[in-house]
């Protein structure tokens, strides 16, 4: 009993750390970005690694994940008489929603546990050590390229989900199922709202993409210098980005609504 | 100028409440070289670390041409750190970079040098250390040997005051040892340089470092040239010099009862 509260307790304060320690280097890493500004190179490099090497991941779910909407919507919406909504439907989901979630989702899998890894391995075979013994700051040259990098690419690859997202759901609703291919367009256009739809949208993507890649770097950058180490910290990025991509829309949405 | 470069005068430290050094002392003459010895774990790459201002001291201090290290601010900090290479354990080339890229790192950060003087001055670095002709290759590309020889280049990539070496010589093959041990003394003596070696290989050590220091239990142990402690009387020395498993250093890890344990009831 004693043992348990004894684990709980303990468990707690760990955690307290790790988050102040994860705040301090966000914190660092803000203070430390002049580098990643004059050499705009170090970033565009790691949006390669993190953002074009997502592409293809990014496409295919996105092109399924608009057919499946369609599907779905035009099974509900037809009991209705109204299946050329099923544009807007699509849309709507699609940007307000499933793509920043799920974009960020994949890309926790996909970018934020391969940030992690090279970070810990960076770590662990003493190249940071080597970097900070070299007069040059590990956070500058390593950790705030890459979360720029993470905090451009990741709106962009939403953007990109909605938009073949839409593709996905158009083929299916118009050339499949037969709906109005003018109705399908024109009603979307009618009911997706600038401010409140696709502004938002950004907004959750851009916040979405400041937590997986801190998470990510922190994760990494935190990890014991072992391959152990580095193995648990690539599964606790994943787990704590998706958690917290999950519970920061909930916080985001109901803003927004409200 | 202070006549010993680098001087640690009664430092403690340790990562947490078990203390690794408990007041060492030792001084580093310029251009000199000066080996650490220890058994694994002792803290001898700690030490280096604390040369170079990575940790804090408990009690004590570092000194660097005069100045102490850990009271420096970040700037004091870097401006030290400019006037050391260090060579770690595994060489720590960054694996995203070719052996060139690697070794201009330090100078393309560091400097303002134009690109055509880097690329002269990274071949002549290469150079010093024999590979010259592997200049495109990836770190992953190379053997243990040469990724340390690499990494020497790079450490020396900006001509500093002091080299430290991370145990230089382990896992290396006894040819790429005779090639190391010789490019340490040869640098040494060439670029005027102080060398500080952590290893534990008696026989190399032996034959190049100008002092010798011997750390046990948190503080030196022994300390004399290398002629001085081949004779030296020394139960511990003995020991080390001549690879006695059992001595002062004993073989079995502090544990209780080995009868006790094994009939015991709960094991
Ligand atoms: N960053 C660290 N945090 C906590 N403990 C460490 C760290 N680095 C090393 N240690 C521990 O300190 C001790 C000495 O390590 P080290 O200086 O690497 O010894 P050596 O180089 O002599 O083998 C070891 O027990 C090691 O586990
Ligand atoms: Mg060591």
């Amino acid at each position: 009993m004693i043992r348990l509260l004894q684990n709980i307790g303990s468990n707690t304060i760990d955690q307290i750390w790790r988050l102040g320690a994860g705040a301090r280097l966000f914190g660092l890493t803000l203070i430390s970005s002049a580098e990643s500004i004059r050499r705009p190179r170090l970033v565009t490099k790691e949006v390669y690694a993190t953002g074009v090497l997502s592409l293809v991941i990014i496409s295919v779910s996105a092109f399924f994940v608009g057919m499946v909407l369609a599907l779905q919507g035009y099974h509900t919406l037809q009991k209705y008489g109204s299946s050329e909504a099923i544009g807007v439907l699509v849309a709507l989901a699609l940007v307000r929603e499933l793509g920043p979630v799920v974009t960020a989702l994949l890309f926790a899998g996909r970018a934020g546990t391969a940030i992690t890894a090279e970070i810990g391995l960076m770590k662990a075979t003493e190249q940071l050590s080597a970097m900070e013994m070299m007069a040059v700051s590990p956070i500058s040259r390593v950790v705030a390229p890459r979360f720029w990098a993470g905090v451009i690419a990741l709106p962009l690859l939403a953007a990109l989900f909605s938009m073949i997202g839409i593709l996905g759901g158009y083929l299916v609703a118009v050339p499949l199922i037969g709906v109005d291919e003018g109705a399908f367009w024109s009603q979307m256009q009618a009911n997706v709202d600038w401010q409140f739809d696709i502004v938002n949208g950004v907004i959750k993507s851009v916040v979405f993409g400041v937590a997986c890649t801190m998470i990510a770097l922190f994760e990494g950058y935190d990890a014991p210098p072992t391959a152990e180490g580095v193995s648990r910290a690539t599964t606790r990025t994943v787990v704590t980005s998706s958690l917290a991509v999950l519970a920061l829309d909930f916080a985001l949405t109901s803003f927004m609504i409200i | 100028m202070t006549q010993n470069i680098v001087e640690i005068d009664k430092l403690s430290f340790g990562y947490n409440r078990k203390l690794l050094h408990k007041g060492i002392t030792m001084s580093f003459p310029r251009g000199k070289v000066v080996a650490i010895m220890g058994g694994s774990g002792t803290g001898k790459t700690t030490l280096l670390r604390l040369i170079g201002g990575q940790f804090k001291p408990k009690a004590g201090e570092v000194r660097v041409d005069g100045q102490v290290v850990h009271k420096q601010d970040r700037e004091g900090m870097y401006q030290l750190r400019r006037k050391m290479g260090m060579l770690f354990q595994q060489g720590a080339l960054f694996t995203d970079l070719s052996v060139f890229d690697n070794v201009a790192f330090p100078m393309r950060e560091l400097t303002d040098l134009p690109e055509t003087m880097i690329r002269d001055l990274v071949l002549m670095k290469l150079n010093a250390v024999g590979l010259r002709g592997a200049h495109d290759m990836m770190p992953t590309e190379l053997s243990g040997g040469m990724a340390r020889r690499v990494a020497l280049a790079r450490a020396i990539a900006l001509d500093p005051d002091i080299i430290l070496y991370d145990e230089p010589f382990a896992g290396l093959d006894p040819i790429s040892m005779a090639v190391t041990c010789d490019l340490i003394r040869t640098l040494n003596d060439a670029l005027g340089v102080t060398s500080i070696v952590v290893t534990h290989d008696v026989e190399e050590t032996f034959s190049f470092a100008d002092y010798i220091y011997f750390v046990a239990d948190g503080v030196v142990a022994a300390e004399g040239t290398p002629d001085d402690l081949r004779n030296s009387t020394l139960p511990f020395v003995h020991q080390f010099v001549h690879g006695e498993k059992d001595g002062p250093v004993p073989f079995h890890y502090a544990a209780g009862d080995y009868k006790d344990q094994l009939l015991g009831p709960d094991a």
